[in-house]
């Protein structure tokens, strides 16, 4: 069938997304800055963003790998 | 319960039938203007209306109004403002091409509304593990959700029907998540777009009589991220739009830059004699999903293309209907 690759490529995407929101909660829910006042809110945001953004790079170069491991043959076009 | 179902009942009709009806005279009018493109993949090459824009965008107002007078609430006029917004952002692009950065920055502008009348909860919540508090971050979250699923169907508008054909299936999915998670005035503005979708989808299916154009496709896609944020399903929505990630991903990753299509001199796929498309073989072109659908079968038409394409979102649909069963799970 046409495009059953993408099928399982559509699959996978949705184990990491599930995965990558459960490994986004345990590490991004337990931050909390406490001692700076005022700024205390600002940093945790910042060091969350920080996380987040190697999170979703880290998620990126997975799905990249597991695309070329799915469409190895029809990459080749 | 029973004031929700005649608010839906009603809200839908208003959004189907005004769209079907006003897109006949949109038609003869764009003609008229001669503001009409040439459909290659077609045999004789017919020249189409575009945009369709306009007529999702009055479908949309139209009955979002009625359906804030059933419901005031300041979501519904958030995603009915980011909304208008969006299809400004497409007709600014249909009428002068703008460069590869305009409409993601843009459709980033369009999600100022929901930050303004705070129609967002800055809790992520995920299937399974509950929610993360992002009060900051969320703000990001909020822009680059509209720039994406905006964009990301604009980049899957390449073949008749697709674009509206795939807004009813991702729609719908949104539709029924939102009712499982027992958030019913937003269900039914999702179930707002799914019948604009329907309706302007009768006039852009194969043979197409109209395209959505940029104004069209950034509608249909601000207004589903809208409704994914001001929902709170943000990861069922983007599990939905799986494909058209897919494509927007792929899309990224073989050319390495964020650049317009029209750009790319190189083409992913090509004609036959007969009319049907085949994956080329030029290693300069785009990985897209229709090139990846052809890749290694045989050629196939503009409409058995639109069927994969269907397929694809039917399940990914599925997927995020079952995340949504899953969001009432913690462990």
């Amino acid at each position: 069938m046409s495009g059953s690759s993408i099928f399982v490529f559509i699959f996978a995407m949705w184990i990491l997304i599930i995965i990558g929101g459960g490994i986004s909660v345990l590490i991004l829910a337990p931050i909390e800055i406490s001692g700076y006042g005022e700024f205390a809110l600002i940093i945790s945001s910042a060091i969350k963003a920080v996380v987040s953004i190697g999170l979703v790079v880290a998620w990126i170069f997975i799905l990249s790998k597991v695309k070329n491991w799915i469409f190895r043959s029809q990459l080749k076009v | 319960m029973q004031h929700q179902i005649i608010a839906a009942i009603i809200v839908s009709s208003i959004a189907f039938f005004s769209v079907f009806v006003i897109t006949p005279f949109l038609i003869k009018a764009l003609e008229k203007r001669n503001s009409v493109v040439k459909d290659y993949h077609r045999k004789g090459g017919a020249m189409v209306a575009r945009p369709g824009g306009p007529s999702l965008i009055v479908g949309i107002l139209i009955s979002g109004i009625v359906l804030y007078a059933f419901f005031p609430k300041t979501e519904i006029i958030a995603i009915l403002t980011t909304t208008a917004l969006a299809f400004f952002v497409g007709l600014v692009d249909d009428k002068k091409v703008m460069g590869g950065w305009f409409k993601p920055l843009a459709l980033a502008a369009t999600a100022i509304p929901i930050l303004l009348l705070g129609a967002y909860d800055s809790d992520l919540s995920f299937p399974l593990f509950g929610d993360v508090k992002i009060p900051l971050l969320y703000l990001g979250v909020v822009v680059i959700m509209i720039s994406i699923t905006g964009n990301t169907i604009n980049s899957i508008d390449v073949l008749n029907g697709v674009a509206s054909g795939f807004m009813v299936i991702a729609g719908s999915a949104l539709t029924i998540s939102l009712i499982i998670l027992q958030n019913y005035e937003v269900a039914i503005a999702s179930l707002m777009l799914v019948f604009v979708s329907l309706a302007f989808y009768k006039y852009h299916k194969f043979p197409s009589k109209i395209f959505p154009g940029d104004s069209g496709a950034l509608t249909l896609g601000a207004m589903y991220g809208a409704i994914a944020i001001v929902g709170q399903v943000e990861v069922v929505a983007a599990i939905a739009l799986g494909p058209a990630i897919i494509n927007s991903f792929l899309f990224l990753s073989s050319m390495k830059r964020i650049v317009e299509h029209r750009e790319i001199k190189a083409k992913p796929v090509s004609l036959t004699e007969d009319f049907k498309l085949k994956a080329t073989s030029d290693k300069d072109a785009s990985v897209t999903l229709v090139r990846l659908i052809l890749a290694g079968g045989r050629p196939l038409t503009e409409k058995e293309i639109g069927y994969v394409i269907f397929r694809l979102t039917i399940f990914s649909g599925i997927l995020a209907i079952i995340t949504a069963f899953m969001m009432e799970i913690s462990l």
